[in-house]
């Protein structure tokens, strides 16, 4: 156990020490998450009526649950190099505990994706959003946000251990992930969506996770919401960081 | 190679101590992937300190062998020790006692070379100021310390060959495994390489090398064994190896083709078994070294058969390739990457 904490650690710091090294993923985390809020805020912010809300308020909290479970992307794409390089084969021979290529790997994306929600709510700021709770719960906000990037930096890291190459994980990644953020209440708010989406848009955890923190930062009615998006994240993980481990240990055994 | 029936009990100890003391042993490894059967029933032998090169063409099998005894994979049938250790029950603690260096360079490119080392390092459990110091020793080792604080990305192929051998080495591993070290390097980096690898084994390491060069194994290995479609086919020094396809052989060239036959029939006294031609060439097997050209050329001259050229040759590895399995190693290659 104690050589699982630091294997994790060992990988997690690999994985950090290299980002500033690879301005095109540094980019991803900072520029492109700004560009997309200053888009949706001044392209679509006067067409999308969100009843009790400003549109920057409304918007941070869903672009910010978006940005965050697509961080998890680096996770997809790192494995999958590291399959076809060799890198995989070295750490399976070394004497290292078994699931920390992948736990750290998904530990460090917890750090980028700290990095592009700071960026993002700073940015949320300077366009008009505010926090209209307290600060306990504007962090458990965060905590919140983190603890849904991680689950779904599994789900990457499971696909980036599943696809052959990281073009086709880019592509199935993309096609899975980028429906489920948008039929939620990410941008718009669920109501003014055809009919026939209400069900899916509402039982889709995108919605469930970013209601839980429209209520944490703004005080939106929370019901059970945000223990909702708790347990999401929890099951989340919990199917796909075994499935995650299993295709480590077999993948590389080609 | 048929399975030597034990002659008598001595002889069938000797086997057993000798398997027991071997540093890698393999028996009846099988392995497919799905329909293809990649080993077909592999049995090993390397005495510690010693070089075992698997020689075969690509797809023949080489890299799964390796994979299996790095517990990197799971036999579908047979058994395999390594260091005392086998490969499936015990793979954790094996783990600690082997080295891998691949086929592709696996290093980290964003990380320096100190960082990979020291990572690497750092994965066999030892703590961050032990592993850095290791590293720095490793880079000094193989004169990479001047590019230590560089991203790996910026070094040449050699480098990263070397800097990958020694990520390998970092835990000191008594048998070492080497999956085509080699392939794809210049010249020149293809013969550091090469004496990196014999300061090793000087050092007393046991490695295991895959290749597809024939020179290599020539040079590096105490024994080799032959591999084709998944069977080991041949084994032996490499001496023995070229012993069975005959001694030494005479290339004569000669000024006409015409003469070939007349040559043939001059030369019958002093050859080995029928000469070959091919055109002006003809190829002559020797019983004796000593005095063969001045015999060849003498008897031809008598004969008045003009000769352009008359060499001795020692037979290679290609031609030991050629008599085992009909074919040669490169052709061999591209079957593999015909079908």
């Amino acid at each position: 156990m104690r050589r699982l904490v630091t294997d994790t650690l060992v990988i997690a710091e690999r994985n950090l020490v290299r980002l500033p090294r690879a301005p095109e993923l540094l980019l991803a985390f900072t520029v492109q998450p700004i560009m997309f809020t200053l888009l949706f805020r001044y392209v679509f912010g006067g067409a999308i009526k969100t009843p009790g809300f400003s549109y920057a308020d409304f918007l941070i909290p869903g672009i910010i649950v978006q940005n965050i479970a697509f961080g998890g992307f680096v996770t997809a794409l790192g494995l999958n190099e590291d399959l076809h390089k060799g890198l995989i084969d070295r750490f399976r021979s070394l004497p290292m505990a078994r699931p920390a290529v992948l736990a750290g790997r998904t530990l460090a994306d917890v750090v980028t994706n700290g990095l592009s929600a700071t960026i993002l709510v700073i940015t949320g700021l300077i366009i008009g959003f505010s926090f209209h709770t307290s600060l306990l719960h504007a962090l458990g906000g965060v905590g919140l946000l983190l603890l849904f990037g991680y689950a779904f930096s599994w789900v990457f890291a499971f696909l980036g251990m599943l696809v052959s190459t990281a073009e086709a994980a880019n592509s199935v990644g993309f096609i899975a992930v980028f429906p489920l953020t948008f039929i939620s209440s990410a941008f718009v708010p669920v109501k003014s969506m055809p009919s026939v989406l209400h069900p899916f848009a509402e039982a889709n955890p995108f919605t469930i996770t970013v209601n839980a923190m429209r209520s944490l930062w703004l005080g939106a009615p929370a019901g059970n919401v945000v223990w909702g998006a708790v347990v999401w994240a929890l099951a989340i993980i919990a199917v796909f960081a075994p499935l995650a481990v299993a295709r480590y240990r077999s993948a590389a055994g080609q | 190679m048929p399975p030597n029936a034990p002659a008598d009990a001595d002889a069938s100890r000797e086997r057993e101590e000798r398997l027991r003391g071997a540093a890698v042993s393999a028996s009846g490894l099988v392995k497919s992937y799905g329909s293809v059967r990649a080993l077909a029933g592999v049995d090993l032998t390397v005495a510690p300190g010693t070089v075992l090169g698997l020689l075969g063409p690509n797809g023949a099998g080489k890299t799964t062998i390796i994979r299996i005894l790095t517990t990197l994979l799971k036999p579908d049938a047979g058994t395999a020790r390594v260091a005392g250790l086998d490969v499936v029950s015990d793979a954790a603690q094996l783990r600690e006692r082997i080295g891998l260096a691949g086929q592709y360079a696996a290093v980290d490119e964003n990380l320096t070379g100190l960082e990979n080392l020291t990572m690497v390092g750092r994965l066999y459990g030892e703590s961050r100021a032990r592993a850095k110091r290791r590293g720095h020793e490793l880079l000094e080792r193989f004169e990479l310390l001047d590019a230590a604080r560089r991203p790996t990305k910026t070094y040449s192929g050699g480098m990263r060959r070397r800097l990958d051998l020694a990520a390998a080495l970092v835990a000191r591993p008594p048998v070492l495994f080497l999956d085509e070290p080699t392939t794809g390097l210049d010249p020149r980096s293809r013969l550091q390489l090469w004496e990196t690898i014999e300061g090793l084994v000087a050092d007393g390491t046991t490695v295991l090398l895959t290749t597809q060069y024939l020179d290599e194994a020539d040079r590096l290995a105490s024994d080799i064994a032959v591999i084709d479609h998944g069977r080991v086919i041949a084994e032996g020094t490499p001496d023995e190896l070229k012993d069975r396809v005959g001694g030494e052989r005479l290339e004569i060239r000669l000024d006409e083709a015409s003469s070939a036959d007349a040559a043939v029939v001059a030369l019958a006294p002093m050859a080995d078994e029928p000469p070959s031609i091919d055109g002006e060439v003809v190829c002559v097997g020797v019983r004796r070294r000593g005095g063969a050209i001045v015999e060849a050329v003498r008897l031809l001259d008598d004969a008045g058969v003009g000769v352009e050229d008359i060499a001795l040759r020692r037979p290679t590895l290609d031609d030991v390739f050629l008599a085992l399995t009909g074919h040669a190693a490169e052709a061999a290659e591209d079957d593999q990457a015909a079908a």
